[in-house]
């Protein structure tokens, strides 16, 4: 399956490691990604691969950690939600 | 690659406005645990729901985990206990809801409905045994919801059920008085009942549908109410309704995603989406802030029926491209305790009951979730049945009645009832005895409409 992860929050240092880090943890393999930093706002999406659909759980789990470090607001959710609601 | 304007729209919707999907209900058919011997037939029935449900909660939970959107409740509807009842020499028809109240604890879903009864043209034996046991199954289960159908557009109004309901939605709320009457929030008197519903209280597993079905009701009042904010107040009427369609459209992708995930999973067909607004009491989650968002001042001032109209049409609208099939109540809900933007209506008066009536003829549902003063009389309940009926059965749509009589409280004091059934204000009814009409009993011819064919 696919999932988005998106990151929005503060500007800091390292966000972008730690997430890709937390990918890497989970085997989970980044297939794009679109950044952008405007004024002090950093905003990342990420379009992700996982293996198996109970790796979500985990990667979750380590992106939690992530949030509480970096200060910052982490979602992830299947493809298929954005798929369906926003294509016909 | 996605657009990244979409993520962040629908992260944004489930973050801040309330997106959900309300609820995934089995409905199960208990057609084939009918049996002379009550006991029997009770045991048939735990087991059944208890096999078919076993993996229901745990799916939804998946689902919403690997997915990201929350689904709120998981649920269960089965056949009306009205038939089941029938074959049963004993009246002790009760049995069967606290059969279905052990099986819902033991599944862990929080309701289950089908403790109902359809007369709209006449009683059968089970049916007025079940109707009769309605204020003590109520009072002795928790998780139990009763509906029951007086009328049709077909059949006309069944006004010995009609007079009925008016003692027995007294009787419920007498019963459970010690718990800010909860008995009678969890009864719907219907008129035109879907027999797909997947919202409760009025959920239960038509005759003739499938074994077993998954319907999913979608909601998301609050996503609505800030598409039209954004739209600004110098839009036209147009404009807000090609937003509410857009809006309800991706609402209920979403909706039928999950429902054919859950289908797919439990492996019980797909029955329908139902694509209601379904408020809660959230800020935020509301119909009436809608309707404000609109344009009005405040919900149940001149100008809410028609701004109503719009909303329930389009949804409708934009809905039914978005599912391959859509049923159930579908289109705005209205019920007044649970809306934050009701409550406040009703409490600073430009809210009642009357207003709420001609509402509910170009609304989904009907008069739902009132509390009305605990001196109501069963008649004047009876009567209040039978002029929401009258507009659901000349205008071929469905309405229902869930009043709830605050025993031992008067108009201004107000009754909590905890959770997704809000807290509502009592709101005064209107003065006149109509007993001698509805003490006629009879039946209601159907009107001209009825005659299609």
């Amino acid at each position: 399956m696919k999932a988005v992860i998106s990151v929005v929050g503060k500007d800091s240092v390292g966000i972008l490691a730690k997430v890709s880090s937390a990918c890497a943890d989970c085997s989970v393999n980044i297939i794009e990604v679109n950044q952008s930093v405007l004024r002090d706002m950093f905003a990342m999406l990420m379009l992700a691969e996982l293996e198996n659909d109970t790796t979500i759980d985990l990667l979750r789990e380590k992106l939690t950690e992530v949030e509480k470090q970096t200060s910052t607001k982490i979602h992830v959710m299947h493809e298929d939600i954005f798929n369906s609601m926003h294509r016909i | 690659m996605l657009e990244t304007r979409d993520i962040l729209e629908t992260i944004n919707m489930i973050d801040n406005e309330n997106l959900d999907v309300r609820t995934i209900t089995m409905g199960i058919s208990l057609l084939d645990c009918m049996d002379e011997d009550i006991d029997k037939a009770s045991v048939r029935v735990y087991d059944k729901v208890c096999r078919y449900a076993q993996d229901l909660v745990k799916t939804g939970e998946d689902i919403e985990r690997e997915y990201g959107i929350p689904i709120i409740n998981k649920r269960i509807s089965v056949s009306p206990i009205g038939m089941i009842a029938a074959p049963c020499q004993s009246r002790n028809v009760v049995k069967f809801a606290q059969a279905l109240d052990k099986a819902a604890f033991e599944l862990g879903v929080n309701f289950i409905g089908g403790y109902s009864a359809l007369v709209q043209k006449g009683f059968s034996a089970g049916d007025y045994a079940v109707i009769d046991s309605i204020p003590e199954a109520l009072d002795i289960t928790e998780r139990v919801c009763s509906s029951v159908n007086i009328g049709s557009t077909k059949a006309g109004l069944n006004m010995d059920a009609v007079k009925m309901m008016g003692k027995i939605v007294r009787e419920t709320a007498e019963r459970t008085a010690d718990r800010d009457c909860i008995g009678a929030a969890k009864l719907v008197v219907f008129c035109n009942a879907p027999e797909d519903n997947p919202f409760m209280a009025g959920a239960f597993h038509g005759v003739g549908e499938a074994d077993c079905v998954i319907n999913v009701g979608v909601s998301g009042p609050g996503v609505v109410r800030a598409a039209l904010a954004k739209t600004g107040k110098d839009k036209s009427i147009d404009e807000i309704a090609e937003m509410i369609k857009k809006t309800a459209f991706k609402i209920t992708r979403m909706g039928q995603l999950v429902a054919r995930e859950a289908s797919k999973r439990l492996c019980v067909p797909f029955g329908i989406v139902d694509l209601s607004l379904a408020p809660t009491p959230a800020v935020g989650d509301s119909v009436a802030y809608i309707l404000e968002e609109m344009g009005l001042e405040s919900c149940g001032c001149h100008g809410t029926t028609a701004a109503l109209a719009l909303l329930n049409d389009a949804v409708k609208k934009g809905g039914v491209m978005a599912s391959s099939h859509v049923g159930g109540l579908s289109g705005a809900f209205i019920p007044v305790s649970e809306d934050a933007g009701m409550i406040a209506a009703a409490k600073n008066g430009s809210l009642d009951i009357t207003k709420l009536e001609s509402m509910t003829a170009v609304c989904s549902v009907g008069l739902d979730m009132i509390v009305v003063p605990g001196d109501i009389t069963a008649e004047t309940i009876s009567a209040i049945i039978a002029d929401e009926a009258a507009i659901g059965m000349v205008n071929s749509k469905t309405t229902a009645v869930r009043l709830i009589p605050a025993i031992n409280k008067k108009a201004g004091d107000e009754l909590s009832f905890g959770g997704l059934l809000g807290t509502g204000p009592v709101m005064p009814v209107r003065n006149g005895d109509p007993s001698v009409f509805i003490n006629r009993g009879g039946r209601l011819p159907a009107p001209l409409q009825s005659l299609k064919n």
